[in-house]
């Protein structure tokens, strides 16, 4: 009988690790859904504050702001939720996700992005209704669609794109296999990808600057942590991490 | 051989039906007409390496085992396998290099491969369909070619409703539609079952008669091949063993294969005057024929008596030692298989059998008269 | 020989083959049964669930914009046309695969397969890279012709055709492989030629593979979405299809998603239902 006991605590040691609930937690992860935009930015980040907080680990999922909200509003275990709009977030709280009220700690802005070196001397958001370019913008249901709309609003534009990409990175996609001429996307992208596209601002982006609101979340296994990496993203090396990316500072009239 | 015309085909119980002889008086005479042929196939360790040849109005058989390589003949005769080597002619043109569809070639499958969505009418009309001949024209003619086999209350029939029988007369007139200058059949008749077999024999066997062309058919069945063939070509291991018409085949057969197939003992062995020593035994056996030099000897397991004590009786007899290796029934009948001094096949009764206790294993002494054996040369 | 030949044979023969191969729903051995009914739940209870949460109150209100129909209307046009294509170009292919010889097919075989495991994603940046305006070969279909793929009605089907066609290839090809060669051999003796026999005899006899494969290649077409959104975009009435509109709603209006989702299944298994009678029925012959 005597090798029973053994037998039983090791199956129920098994099933402890499957379920990941066993008695002593190794180190405390801190889960972070942000913006597919944010993913350099974040990454970076997270390696400076694993560094800064021994035995914490930070572990990312980066996707559409949509995707995210949706995974966190039907139960996902997130600690900390970054989102490239105010909408998304707010479809967050509404639904009761979110501890406390989100703050901003980016802003983004739209730039158009050119073939390598502009061959088509695109200087304006006016040059884009020119028949002979090839344009994609986001759809308007996406951030960047909805910022790419109020800006031509602005400017009194409206064109004909060849397509509604369904977010920013395969509008950016188009332009740098040169199936488009031109798109909408934002600074931060452009940045990213380096020389193998150029941008050109525009003075319409002012009035569709997009705000990147951040959380903990209600349910956070890890409330603290979470706190401290939401600190840690609006201190001011987090603030110079995201400005090398592209990001704007939040802005004077931040909540 | 090869000039034997279709009307004067040898034979030995055979109407010769005069008034569907015109193709083979019209090419017949001419001396380049019908097939010739030598046929070299390799398939890895296989060699197929065989001569063909036969007049217009002449059916060929090629009996063999199976896997002696008689359909890959009829294959390379189609187009449907290349030859390696060797040449086809027919009607003085050569097929070889041409491919199937090009050849004047008509062919009954073993197992008619009928197209299965198609009518009965539409299969004998695909390949009058297919040398441009109007849809409307071809079914009159595929019509035609049904009612002549019988089975013109059939033609909107698909395959699959036809009986096997059926089956094979809507293949035979599919693929005597295109008029071909040379039939192939594919063990045309091992499909149907015996009784079947019988009607389509003699079905077959007119239907070939009044074929004016070269018929070449495929089988294993040597009652097939004397029934329907005029002459055999008997093919072991991809060579050509034996040919000649069936009668002269059935009587002096000159490979055991052919021997057990019209149910002979034959024996190879050189013969002095009137006694015949068997190549490769102690045993000699005393004939009728004088001959001299390499000779056949053959003779019916029925001819064979068996003794339980060694015969003492008079006249030629031949007489060996022998043990029963295997007993078989056939019907009425026992047939013992010797070994010992010299190997044969016996029948005897039922009742003799049981007299002699005939049980394998046992010695016997085996007897058989100088009167019931054939001897022939070898060459 | 023409479009009504295989239903009438079947009329008849159909019953007797039912009644001889169906057993009575009873008589199934438990050991399949319980699988078989947990594998329909899995694949159904997700369909139920989007019927129980569907906004039946929204739903004549999507009905009624003509976004939804002009959708609809290019994704069944698209998914058509797409699997026209992979019929001409798919069938044949199957018959190379299963019918000829030739160094390396085996290596062509497992590549005919690779949009199956391709991320559609992928599928469309390859496509991009092939057949887009700087690709390959659409760099030269832009110089020679003026044609650009990408952004266009024809380069959805494309897409569609090319992540859809190996569903029609080994659907023809494992038919073509079970079919019995020597009737192509017996259509040769009768004087057809390859193309004659392939088309008067063959491809009757794998015609229920080919609509098998065809169907599937259909169904696969009308769902597709990553390749036709990279390759071809989104555009309203050009490249937007229902799988796009849907996911695009799904961003902003996830009920009106649902909606479209339920328009799309609708009309897809109205029409599979409908072509799977007819094709059955033609099965027989």
């Amino acid at each position: 009988m005597r090798p029973a006991p053994r037998w039983a605590a090791a199956v129920l040691a098994a099933a402890a690790v499957l379920c990941g609930c066993g008695a002593q937690e190794p180190e405390p992860t801190v889960t972070v859904f942000a913006a597919a935009s944010l993913k350099e930015s974040f990454t970076a980040l997270g390696e400076e504050f694993e560094e800064r907080h021994p035995g914490t680990e930070v572990e990312f999922s980066f996707g559409g702001s949509d995707t995210l909200a949706a995974g966190i509003t039907g139960g996902a275990p997130a600690d900390v939720f970054a989102s490239a709009d105010g909408t998304t977030m707010a479809r967050v709280t509404r639904a009761g996700g979110a501890s406390g009220r989100p703050k901003v700690f980016a802003r983004n802005r739209l730039q158009i992005v050119t073939l390598p070196g502009n061959p088509h001397r695109i200087r304006s958001l006016g040059d884009l209704d020119r028949p002979e370019l090839k344009v994609v913008l986001c759809d308007a249901s996406v951030p960047c669609g909805a910022a790419a709309r109020k800006a031509l609003d602005t400017a009194r534009l409206r064109l004909s794109p060849a397509s509604y990409e369904q977010d920013v990175k395969s509008a950016l996609t188009k332009v740098r296999l040169k199936e488009a001429d031109a798109a909408l996307v934002y600074a931060t992208d452009v940045r990213a990808a380096g020389d193998a596209v150029a941008g050109v601002e525009f003075p319409e982006a002012d009035t569709a600057l997009n705000s990147y609101p951040i959380t903990v979340l209600a349910d956070a296994p890890q409330p603290e942590r979470a706190a401290e990496f939401v600190a840690f993203v609006r201190s001011a090396e987090g603030r110079r991490v995201l400005r090398e990316a592209g990001f704007l500072e939040p802005g004077p009239e931040a909540p | 051989m090869t000039d034997v015309s279709g009307a004067g085909r040898p034979g030995a119980d055979r109407t010769v039906t005069g008034g569907s002889g015109t193709g083979a008086t019209g090419t017949g005479g001419e001396g380049t007409g019908g097939l010739e042929a030598r046929l070299v196939v390799r398939r890895g360790d296989f060699l197929l390496d065989v001569a063909l040849s036969a007049a217009p109005g002449e059916v060929v058989a090629l009996l063999g085992p199976n896997g002696a390589g008689k359909t890959t003949a009829l294959r390379a005769l189609a187009g449907l396998a290349p030859l390696d080597e060797g040449h086809l002619r027919l009607d003085g043109a050569e097929l070889a290099p041409l491919p199937a569809e090009r050849r004047p070639v008509g062919v009954v499958f073993q197992d008619y491969l009928l197209f299965p969505h198609l009518s009965a009418l539409d299969n004998v009309a695909f390949g009058l369909r297919c040398r441009n001949m109007s849809r409307r024209a071809a079914r009159d003619e595929a019509a035609r070619w049904l009612e002549r086999v019988g089975l013109a209350a059939h033609a909107g029939a698909r395959p699959h409703r036809l009986s096997g029988g059926q089956a094979q007369r809507v293949a035979l007139a599919r693929a005597l539609a295109t008029r071909p200058r040379l039939l192939l059949l594919d063990e045309p008749l091992a499909a149907l079952d015996a009784r079947t077999r019988l009607e389509m024999r003699s079905a077959l066997r007119g239907h070939l008669d009044d074929f004016e062309a070269v018929a070449v058919l495929v089988t294993h069945d040597p009652l097939d091949a004397m029934v329907l063939a005029d002459r055999l070509v008997v093919v072991e291991d991809g060579r050509v063993v034996q040919t000649g018409t069936p009668d002269l085949i059935a009587r002096r057969p000159r490979t055991d294969y052919v021997a057990r197939l019209v149910g002979l003992n034959l024996y190879r062995g050189k013969a002095t005057g009137h006694l015949v020593r068997v190549d490769g035994r102690e045993a000699a056996v005393t004939v009728t024929e004088e001959l001299t030099g390499e000779v056949f000897v053959a003779f019916p397991p029925s001819a064979v008596t068996l003794h339980g004590e060694r015969p003492v009786g008079t006249g030629a007899r031949n007489v060996w030692r022998c043990r029963v290796a295997g007993i078989e029934s056939h019907g009425d009948r026992i047939r013992a298989d010797l070994t010992g001094e010299l190997p044969m096949a016996a029948d005897l009764t039922t009742v003799s059998a049981a007299q002699l206790r005939l049980t394998p294993g046992a010695e016997v002494w085996a007897a058989v008269e100088a009167g019931q054996t054939h001897a022939y040369p070898a060459r | 020989m023409s479009g009504g030949r295989p239903r009438d044979a079947t009329r008849s023969g159909r019953p007797g083959r039912v009644a001889g191969s169906l057993r009575p729903f009873g008589r199934a051995p438990l050991a399949l049964l319980l699988p078989a009914l947990g594998g329909l739940v899995f694949l159904l209870l997700p369909l139920v669930a989007l019927l129980v949460r569907a906004p039946w109150a929204e739903l004549p209100a999507q009905l009624g914009s003509p976004q939804v129909w002009e959708a609809l209307r290019l994704s069944l046009l698209s998914a058509t046309t797409a699997t026209a294509l992979c019929l001409v170009l798919g069938v044949p292919l199957a018959w190379l695969l299963a019918r000829t010889d030739f160094p390396g097919r085996r290596l062509v075989r497992a590549l005919v397969t690779v949009p199956l495991v391709l991320p559609p994603v992928v599928g469309g940046v390859a496509l991009l890279l092939a057949l887009g305006r700087d690709g390959l070969v659409g760099r030269l279909l832009d110089d020679w012709f003026g044609v650009t793929l990408p952004f266009t009605t024809a380069g959805v089907v494309v897409a569609e055709a090319f992540v859809a066609m190996p569903f029609l290839v080994i659907s023809v090809e494992g038919t073509l492989r079970a079919a019995d060669p020597r009737f192509e051999e017996a259509a040769a003796t009768l004087g057809a030629s390859r193309f004659t026999a392939f088309r008067r005899v063959t491809l009757p006899l794998i015609a229920p593979g080919v609509a098998a494969g065809a169907v599937l290649a259909w169904a696969r077409a009308l769902g597709e979405f990553g390749a036709t959104i990279t390759f071809a975009g989104s555009f309203p009435g050009r490249t937007q299809t229902m799988p796009l509109a849907v996911y695009l709603a799904l961003q902003s209006d996830p009920a009106a998603a649902v909606a479209l989702s339920l328009v799309l299944l609708a009309v897809s298994v109205a029409v599979l239902g409908a072509m799977r009678d007819r094709w059955t029925a033609g099965m027989g012959g």
